[in-house]
């Protein structure tokens, strides 16, 4: 099926995953801290994008709340809150020396080809094109649990945290548009509350190990060494 | 239907209070108070099930049948004498100065905070609703593990929110999954995702999306469980945070994620109708259950060591979930009951020993029967019991398991009776010493409140020698349920 063929909406939803799978592999590639947090701002931003878009094509008014909340969440609260920590703790000026970008991202190319694999099934069931963009939505869960491998630094596995959350809200939007509304407050709820937990541990792992590296994390083992 | 509201009203007025009580004795005396409301609630709830049958609310939202009122009941009883202890145990370590007024409020309002969370993944009808819940239960108890703030503790509770965080992550995709599958048959609607109306038209869901559902379900739901090789933050938080917390994370908190799973499965079941879902969660039940009771044998914290064994357990039960057959299931609802109700009372044992001893290495606790026989008595018949030993429930329980395997897949008997065998040696090989071993000098009886701990050995003690008319009714009735056929 060629693109011209598809309605404003749909190629409009296929840009927008492919500009949310795009900010992903920004941040895989991203040694600053601050500038992670910014794009993982985009990111959120264009996901409230997509689900305003839906909320407006579907007509289905509750879309709007939840890009509302999306919004406020994912592209404004969270980012400013992650960015004021790092420049509390003066993370700011390190870099984090990412190992082998090129294999990072070659795995991360491999993981998206993996999603399509794996969602083949579902992609084939309905007519609907926008399918396609369960797969988008996989391979950001799956490119941020990479994000969380690869990195050392506590923030970075907050943000690799919440753009799984990202690509889960996404594939919701996209396929069913939305989750009912009493889920997507619920899980809203949790992302607030789990938001600023993560900024009270950031201060409790700054006083029992002097940094935010998480590989000093290392006091517990599965056996005694 | 009143029940219902009460059992989630109870806890978030206790959370409120509780978060307004400065003095720490008076807040472990309210929790406790709480605590028995909710046992009072769960039990009327449980009365209205057993004569009237299912319990649906006027908004769909609440579904209480024989399958989920057994485990409130559970919850609300071991949530309850899990309080009796904590009240005197937290007290005595704000005495040695390892937690603080704050802290401990932040500890009694979290206490309630968690039986809130694991009252709704239990009473809810809604999928969403379940997996939202399951992540409070994280978010409550995320700060209880860390409370001694010592590295350690904080680097335990790390881990438990990052894996368990992403874990559950998981099992939301599978939910999205779930809704999709839904809508594909009755469009989009806010009752879709009810557990009630996907179950009813299971067979016309598309199998090809259910089945990937399942395996993000489980994968999600399993970390909670602590499947390997999921399982690296259990025996952490386990160790790290007090032990009230350790007795309701093994007694509660992993039973309700396998709840959670069967829910899961049953719908995929009546999606599918073969047994792939089952096949996997044998596969990750079985290595589950086997790896555990290999790591038993080199633990060196006591906590710890308990901790792999609740892994080993909820292995065990994931595994005869798997089998799915009307035998299996009911010996792994009773063992869900048997497991949770001795592990607590251990795990409260265990609490009394390490302040004995003030350690919880292993090699430091020696000689607890000489020093306070209570608890040295305590320990081994609750270790006798968690082993598998006749008469103790655990034994019936396991024995159904294995007589379960024997007749559907008798090839794999020979490892379980293998896995049985090595958690056996590896348990008694780090409790004998403990129990019997030499003095250590100046070690000296403490203050320790037995009581709950007998009741729990006590009920897992008769149920080894008879299970009760309605208990086995709803085992029953929950085996119909989920297997489609009743076990005799």
């Amino acid at each position: 099926m060629a693109i011209t063929e598809l309605s404003h909406y749909q190629q409009a939803i296929l840009l927008l995953a492919s500009l949310i799978v795009l900010t992903s592999f920004l941040m895989l590639g991203q040694s600053r801290l601050l500038r992670l947090v910014f794009i993982f701002a985009v990111q959120g931003i264009l996901l409230a994008i997509t689900t305003a878009l839906a909320a407006d094509v579907l007509d289905s008014p509750h879309l709007y709340i939840s890009a509302l909340l999306t919004l406020t969440l994912k592209g404004i609260f969270i980012p400013i809150m992650l960015q004021r920590l790092v420049l509390n703790m003066g993370l700011h000026r390190d870099m984090e020396t990412l190992p082998n970008p090129a294999r990072v991202m070659m795995g991360g190319t491999g993981l998206v080809v993996f999603s399509y694999y794996v969602c083949l099934p579902i992609v084939k069931l309905s007519p609907l094109i926008t399918l396609n963009t369960i797969a988008i939505s996989m391979a950001v869960v799956l490119l941020g649990m990479l994000l969380m491998i690869t990195r050392r630094q506590a923030v970075a596995h907050v943000v690799g945290f919440m753009s799984i959350e990202n690509g889960l809200f996404f594939a919701a939007v996209v396929s069913t548009y939305g989750m009912p509304m009493v889920v997507e407050l619920g899980i809203a709820f949790d992302v607030l509350v789990a938001a600023v937990l993560f900024g009270v541990f950031f201060f409790h792992i700054r006083s029992s190990i002097d940094s935010l590296d998480v590989d000093q994390l290392n006091r517990l083992n599965e056996v005694e060494k | 239907m009143i029940a219902v509201y009460l059992l989630l009203l109870i806890p978030l007025a206790g959370m409120l209070f509780l978060s307004r009580v400065r003095d720490s004795h008076q807040a472990g005396r309210i929790n406790i108070r709480f605590n028995s409301l909710s046992l009072v609630a769960s039990l009327w709830l449980a009365v209205d099930v057993l004569l009237e049958g299912p319990i649906l609310s006027h908004s769909q939202m609440l579904y209480i049948d024989s399958f989920n009122v057994y485990l409130i009941a559970l919850t609300a009883f071991v949530g309850l004498t899990t309080s009796i202890f904590s009240g005197p145990y937290m007290a005595h370590e704000q005495e040695l100065g390892k937690v603080g007024k704050k802290r401990l409020r932040l500890y009694y309002t979290m206490y309630q905070g968690f039986m809130l969370a694991m009252y709704l993944v239990l009473t809810t009808n809604n999928m969403g609703v379940m997996w939202v819940a399951m992540e409070g239960a994280t978010l409550a108890t995320v700060l209880l593990v860390s409370l001694y703030r010592t590295p350690e503790s904080v680097e335990a509770a790390w881990k438990y929110f990052i894996l368990c965080g992403v874990g559950i992550a998981q099992a939301l995709f599978g939910t999205v999954l779930l809704y999709f599958a839904a809508e594909q048959v009755h469009g989009i609607q806010e009752t879709a995702l009810l557990w009630t109306v996907l179950h009813e038209h299971a067979s016309s869901l598309n199998p090809g999306v259910m089945s990937i559902a399942f395996v993000f379900l489980l994968v999600g739901y399993g970390t909670k469980i602590g499947l390997v090789p999921l399982h690296n933050w259990l025996p952490d938080a386990h160790s790290e945070g007090p032990t009230p917390m350790s007795a309701i994370l093994s007694g509660l908190l992993l039973n309700d994620a396998l709840y959670a799973v069967v829910r899961c499965k049953m719908l995929v079941d009546g999606s599918l109708g073969n047994h792939q879902a089952g096949n996997l969660m044998m596969g990750f039940g079985l290595l589950s259950f086997l790896v555990a009771a290999l790591f038993l044998h080199r633990q060196t914290d006591i906590k710890r060591l308990f901790s792999y064994s609740s892994i080993e357990h909820m292995g065990l039960m994931t595994f005869a979930f798997g089998i799915g057959s009307p035998w299996a299931t009911f010996a792994a609802l009773f063992h869900m009951t048997t497991h949770s109700l001795t592990k607590s009372a251990i795990f409260v044992t265990v609490g009394y020993a390490s302040q004995l001893a003030k350690t919880q290495r292993i090699e430091k606790i020696r000689g607890l029967i000489r020093t306070q026989p209570s608890i040295g008595w305590g320990l081994l018949i609750g270790t006798i019991a968690i082993a598998g030993f006749p008469p103790f429930g655990v034994f019936a329980s396991e024995f159904l398991v294995l007589v379960a395997t024997m007749n559907d897949y008798p090839w794999l008997t020979p490892l379980l009776l293998i896995g049985i065998g090595i958690a056996f040696a590896g348990l008694f090989r780090h409790i004998q010493p403990i129990v019997y071993g030499d003095v250590p000098e100046g070690q000296t009886a403490i203050r320790a409140n037995m009581l709950p701990v007998m009741i729990h050995l006590g009920i897992v003690l008769f149920l080894g020698l008879a299970i009760p008319a309605f208990l086995g009714n709803w085992f029953n009735q929950a085996t119909l349920l989920i297997s489609g056929k009743l076990p005799l």
